[in-house]
């Protein structure tokens, strides 16, 4: 060190510079250490993760209806599709690789966000999607009979428009990405748990 | 005066509006005493503890509800489930605390070393009205958990104001914002909580101008008078505060991380109760030499008007402290008394925390109820008691007592203490300047060589 602190500027600087670097540097791993419980603070915490997961009853749910659930404060689209609502669905599947399904090969409907049917539901008679506009966020109508569910049948976003199909994938408007397929399993016929 | 900055955007920047011209002359070049001990460390420190405390309150406010039903469950949610909840809670909770300490050494040090004579007495006014508001603002945060002591903290206090002739219980009524204290009372609180820290902040500016002015006081008391009297307050005070705030974060840190409720009272962990007031209420620490001068005084109005009165006489002190010599350094009886003062502070905030019937046994060093002493001096009663007892061979005051004494002298300190000393008190001479006092104390030169005039400010 000492010899390293005797030198000249410029052939690697001096005691000086390296008292400079190493005070800055302790400041900034101090503010760094001080400012993140702050933020982590903001992160939801314990009690809000903790509900992140719930179960639903879907006995009562008949064929042609719709339930909306909360989940994580957005609210869950649980539809019994009739099978006609199914069958328009695989109608416009894009045509996929059968060794790899994850690779499109063909999409004669011309889906944003193509991706098939079979892939969106665990049982095709239930579809279970996050019912929150992929465009910014509002929710889009069709759970109800009374609702306008656009030219596709499935939802119509009352926001800007978008326009989502009996599989919930996007196919008109503004919004970029089918509706999302939130993460659940059926742990009975009759109950499924999200999340 | 405008600075020349290499830095063209800087430079663009102050022609326009001289803010770094103002901060380089005010923090970089600023002309401070080159004697400066480490008792002017406090300032910044509770400039310091301000900071803590408004980034704290902004990230618990974001967690806490101000409602009866919930204020405290939402203060145990941020202690168990809010990431970090528990730290940033305790830093807030001790750094009420820490606070406090730093404010009352920076003010003892201002009374010691005369801070609040003439140029500096706006200053020194301008601080006590930030000690004013500081208490406010702690008061009201201490009802935000809605605990026990919270709620019954609460009670107490706004019910001071009762003692007010005529008008006291609709201003009590108007306090609360209905007929105890409840829902209104707690919601007015938190805004009033959130809001008294920025104004404190915009107090502090405020404070920081004046001081400004004329300058720190330093520890011989007397005026700067040229060059070599003063140093640049960049770099050798910036890092001296840094030092200095480097040991106190590390005494905070002790409270925060070992001993987070050390210094609050249990009680405030029982959900307020507003059908059962707890056995003993006691505010905390910082508030106890108060509290103990207001119960010291059996007569409600008078004890209110007390109470205000040990704040009020900081106030006129610059003009109860008429010696000429600002600093405690030449004033051996000053000296004295000050001390005296410091010991009865203490004092008080010892008979603060106790139950005013209690008897403190100093040579045994315990506190017992008044049936103990009557007990050991064969007394039917605790009427027949005397305040100080000797019964049965134990030495014994009552805690009533011992306030009303140190009450007596904190009084006499201000109001008589100090405007007699100001005429018969015979100082010593002071240095002939800042320079020759730094040299004679570090180069074990003459013994102060000169008998100078007295420093007229
Ligand atoms: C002058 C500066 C301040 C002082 C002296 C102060 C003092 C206090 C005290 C003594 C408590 C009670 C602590 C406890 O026992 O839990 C408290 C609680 C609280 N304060 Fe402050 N505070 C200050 C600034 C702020 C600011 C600026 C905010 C918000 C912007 C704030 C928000 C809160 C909240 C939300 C609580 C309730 C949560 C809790 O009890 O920990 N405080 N404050
Ligand atoms: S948010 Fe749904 S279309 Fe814009």
């Amino acid at each position: 060190m000492a010899d390293h602190a005797q030198s000249a500027p410029g052939a690697g600087g001096t005691r000086r510079d390296f008292l400079y670097l190493m005070s800055a540097s302790a400041a900034a791993f101090g503010t760094a250490a001080v400012v993140w419980p702050f933020i982590s603070s903001m992160n939801p915490s314990g009690d809000v993760l903790a509900l992140s997961s719930i179960e639903v009853d879907i006995s009562g749910v008949q064929v042609g209806q719709a339930i909306t659930v909360k989940w994580r404060g957005k609210p869950v689209f649980i539809r019994h599709r009739t099978p006609e609502e199914i069958a328009a669905a695989k109608k416009d599947d894009p045509q996929v690789d059968p060794a790899n399904p994850k690779v499109i090969v063909a999409n004669p409907a011309g889906l944003r966000d193509p991706q098939t049917d079979a892939s969106r539901v665990q049982k095709p008679e239930w579809l279970i999607l996050v019912g929150v506009c992929t465009h910014l966020g509002c929710v889009p109508l069709g759970q109800k009979a009374s609702d306008p569910r656009g030219e596709y049948g499935g939802w119509y976003c009352p926001c800007h428009g978008s326009q989502y199909d009996t599989s919930g994938r996007i196919r008109k408007g503004p919004a970029p990405l089918d509706l999302e397929v939130p993460l659940y399993a059926f742990e009975t016929d009759t109950t499924v748990k999200i999340g | 005066m405008t600075a020349v900055f290499k830095n063209p955007v800087i430079r663009w920047i102050d022609h326009r509006l001289p803010v770094f011209s103002y901060l380089q002359h005010e923090a970089n070049d600023y002309p401070t005493p080159k004697n400066l001990s480490y008792w002017w460390n406090f300032g910044s420190i509770a400039g310091f503890m301000l900071m803590v405390m408004i980034a704290t309150g902004i990230f618990l406010a974001m967690q806490y509800t101000p409602h009866v039903d919930h204020a405290f469950n939402s203060v145990e949610r941020i202690m168990r489930d809010v990431n970090y909840g528990w730290m940033l809670r305790y830093l807030h909770m001790n750094g009420a605390s820490m606070f406090f300490i730093a404010v009352y050494i920076h003010i003892f040090r201002g009374i010691y070393y005369g801070s609040f004579k003439a140029p500096r007495e706006l200053l020194w006014i301008i601080g006590v009205l930030i000690l004013l508001l500081m208490m406010a603002t702690a008061f009201m945060g201490y009802v935000l958990p809605w605990g026990q002591m919270s709620f019954w903290g609460a009670t107490v206090i706004t019910n001071l104001f009762s003692a007010i002739p005529v008008v006291g219980d609709s201003i009590v009524t108007l306090l609360w914002g209905g007929f105890a204290v409840d829902n209104p009372t707690l919601n007015r609180f938190f805004s009033l909580h959130y809001l008294l820290p920025f104004v404190i902040l915009g107090v502090v500016v405020v404070h920081v101008l004046a001081l400004h002015r004329f300058g720190s006081n330093n520890p011989t008391g007397i005026d700067m008078k040229g060059p070599q009297d003063s140093i640049p307050f960049h770099p050798y005070y910036t890092v001296k505060d840094m030092y200095g705030l480097g040991v106190f974060m590390l005494f905070y840190a002790f409270w925060v991380f070992f001993a987070p409720v050390a210094l609050g009272d249990p009680d405030n962990f029982i959900p307020a109760n507003p059908l059962s007031t707890p056995e003993h209420i006691v505010p905390e620490w910082y508030f106890l030499p108060f509290y103990a001068i207001l119960r010291s005084i059996p007569d409600k109005l008078t004890g209110v008007l007390a109470m205000g009165a040990s704040i009020a006489v900081l106030f006129i002190l610059p003009w109860l402290d008429r010696s000429p010599v600002r600093s405690g350094a030449y004033r051996p009886a000053f000296k004295r008394f000050f001390w005296t003062l410091v010991f009865v502070c203490a004092i008080l905030m010892f008979a603060g925390k106790y139950a005013p019937a209690n008897y403190w046994l100093p040579f045994e060093l315990t506190i017992v109820p008044p049936e103990y002493m009557a007990a050991q001096a064969h007394l039917e009663s605790v009427d027949a008691l005397w305040p100080i007892s000797f019964a049965g061979g134990h030495f014994g005051i009552q805690i009533i007592t011992l306030g009303q004494i140190a009450t007596v002298y904190y009084f006499a300190f201000f109001l008589v203490i100090l405007p007699l000393l100001s005429i018969f008190e015979r100082t010593l001479p002071l240095p002939l300047s800042i320079s020759k006092a730094v040299l004679e104390s570090h180069g074990g030169g003459a013994q102060s060589s000169s008998a100078a005039a007295k420093e007229k400010a």
